[in-house]
């Protein structure tokens, strides 16, 4: 939309380490502060939320200095327009879910067009929980309450502190919707902490990449920081694959079968229930689990074919295997075979093939987490 | 014969004043005790923790000096109101606010401390101003710790004999408290006054701390 962004610059000891950051980040979509733990990750969302003092900080949000220790600027966090959930959910227990709510939705900013209660309310399914206790509700259910709360403050901006990684994997697949699809629906943007490669590659548009001496090491869009090497020393045992942009575009409930749209090509899975048509999802494909034909097979198990055009081959030297890419529209797909292969079927780069994903690599677990 | 009711209504007066002075001294004190990394904390703490170690006497004497007409302070009392601060309800609230002053930040700074930073950052982030988040956040959650000590500083100031003995004497109807009419009567061998007098404080402090103990469950927030 516009060019908003937030400025942070940030020197202060930590952890052993000192972190040492000099970001601009655009204020849409999603970005994902992604590193090992004690990277000092969480620190920076505090600083931007002026809960850190210590160090030399400066923070500028759309053009208006909110802390610059070297002037003696300080903007006190409760007048920033920010909004954070933090990692433990930090309801108040001496309210109940509604209260709680309540405590944002008083003291919000004035907007235009506020975000309202109800809006929240339905939004996060947090209807039933109105009048509960926050101690009796599962991890998953606060963290939506903590969520919607902040919400209710009319944030400029969502800053989330690793609010998955309290909750066992059910609990996690349970938030996970909302965390993808809240920002996009109410239209503020996010920067989001998290150590799990599963959650960001779910969540995040954007990843900067915190490497652990406190220095940011790569930034890009993902699929493409996937590629780097900065993340695959990180990641170590993680998958060479490749992310697909997809949409839901039909639910087959007899055959109990998804159909997505990926470019112009049809793709199905097991049909996720929970997903509903026009929702656009991503999908991370495990470069072996796509297999290559020069011609279009026939009479053949696997439900989808994808015509595609490679662009790149990578041979991974002193090893039987080979990577191509392929380029599908606007995306890319990775695909693992031998080098026997490469060659046996005379594959080169501009030439049209065709990519056989094996459907299971769809399957339920494999959206929710490349996930752990 | 009757015996003269109005050392308790005097004892409830001078206990409950010295309650409200010191719950609007010793909140903010213990708020700050809680919070702050300042050098000068343990000097603070050990001074409020004063009044438990030392006899009443050495309090009371001390008041005595402090309050009386020739020093500063006295003087300047009464310049300004014309009564002395030694013998006078006055002089007994401000030294008794001392003698109680650790039963109200004590247990204050134990609430505001298991409270943590967590609360009020979340509170902060919510907009809610630092004095907004202290009242609907951190007194709510004290507020186990707000009971007890309000009712230890109440109880506590009743008990007081040494004090007041040496800051305020024995003046009907100013400064001759329920414990100073019981020293009184025992020393002319008046028990059965003595009796009414003592058994009564102390039908009236267990139905005060029955009553506390009992609020207090009812009072806890649910955590966890």
């Amino acid at each position: 939309m516009s060019g908003k962004s937030l400025i942070i610059r940030a020197k202060l000891p930590f952890a052993g380490h000192t972190i040492n950051v000099n970001e601009i980040v655009p204020l849409t979509g999603t970005t994902a502060l992604f590193g090992p733990s004690g990277s000092g990750k969480s620190t920076l969302l505090r600083v931007i939320a002026g809960l850190e003092t210590r160090g030399n900080l400066f923070v500028e949000f759309n053009g208006e200095i909110w802390t610059d220790t070297k002037s003696g600027i300080f903007r006190p966090p409760h007048q920033r327009s920010v909004g954070m959930v933090f990692q433990d959910d930090r309801l108040f227990p001496h309210l109940n879910v509604s209260g709680n709510l309540s405590f944002a939705n008083k003291r919000c900013r004035k907007v235009a067009i506020p975000i309202t209660m109800e809006r929240v309310v339905e939004a996060l399914d947090l209807a039933k929980l109105l009048t509960s206790h926050p101690s009796t509700l599962s991890g998953g259910e606060k963290q939506r309450v903590a969520l919607g709360r902040t919400l209710l403050t009319q944030p400029e901006l969502l800053l989330l502190d690793e609010p998955l990684s309290a909750l066992d994997i059910r609990r996690k697949a349970e938030l996970l919707p909302f965390l993808d699809k809240i920002p996009r629906e109410f239209g503020v943007p996010v920067i989001f902490v998290s150590h799990a490669i599963g959650e960001v590659a779910r969540l995040a548009d954007e990843v900067i990449l915190l490497s652990p001496n406190g220095r940011v090491s790569a930034r890009g869009p993902i699929p493409e920081i996937f590629d780097t090497q900065e993340m695959h020393d990180f990641t170590g045992k993680f998958e060479a694959g490749s992310f697909l942009q997809v949409t839901v575009i039909g639910q087959d409930v007899e055959f109990q079968i998804t159909t997505l749209k990926f470019e112009d090509e049809v793709l199905r899975m097991p049909m996720v229930a929970s997903l509903n048509i026009g929702d656009r999802i991503r999908l991370r494909v495990r470069a072996r689990d796509v297999a290559i034909a020069v011609k279009r097979p026939e009479g053949i198990s696997i439900r989808n074919t994808i015509a595609a055009t490679i662009s790149e081959i990578k041979v991974e030297p002193n090893t039987a295997f080979a990577e191509i890419i392929f380029t599908v529209g606007f995306q890319s797909l990775r695909a693992r075979i031998t080098r026997q292969a490469v060659a046996e079927l005379g594959l080169e780069v501009r030439q049209d093939a065709f990519a056989l994903i094996k459907s299971v690599s769809f399957d339920r677990r494999m959206m929710i987490s490349a996930l752990e | 014969m009757m015996v003269d009711l109005s050392p308790l209504w005097l004892t409830i007066q001078l206990a409950g004043t010295t309650t409200i002075f010191l719950l609007l001294l010793g909140t903010p004190l213990a708020w700050w005790l809680a919070n702050t990394t300042a050098k000068a904390r343990p000097f603070v703490e050990a001074l409020t923790a004063l009044p438990i170690v030392l006899p009443p006497t050495v309090i009371g004497f001390y008041f005595l000096i402090l309050l009386s007409p020739t020093s500063t302070i006295g003087r300047f009392w009464v310049d300004i109101t014309g009564e002395t601060l030694t013998f006078s309800f006055t002089g007994l609230v401000i030294a008794s606010m001392f003698y109680s002053l650790p039963f109200m930040v004590q247990p204050l700074q134990t609430a505001f401390q298991a409270i943590g930073r967590a609360p009020m950052e979340a509170a902060a982030t919510l907009r809610a101003s630092p004095i907004n988040a202290f009242f609907t956040v951190a007194v709510p959650l004290a507020r186990r710790g707000f009971l007890t000590a309000i009712v230890l500083s109440f109880t506590h100031t009743i008990g007081e004999f040494g004090v007041v003995l040496m800051v305020g004497g024995n003046i009907p109807g100013q400064t001759k408290v329920i414990s100073i009419a019981i020293y009184e009567h025992v020393e002319t061998l008046q028990y059965a006054q003595a009796h009414q007098l003592a058994g009564g404080l102390m039908i009236f402090s267990f139905i005060v701390l029955l009553a506390v103990y009992s609020m207090n469950r009812k009072l806890a927030v649910h955590v966890g």
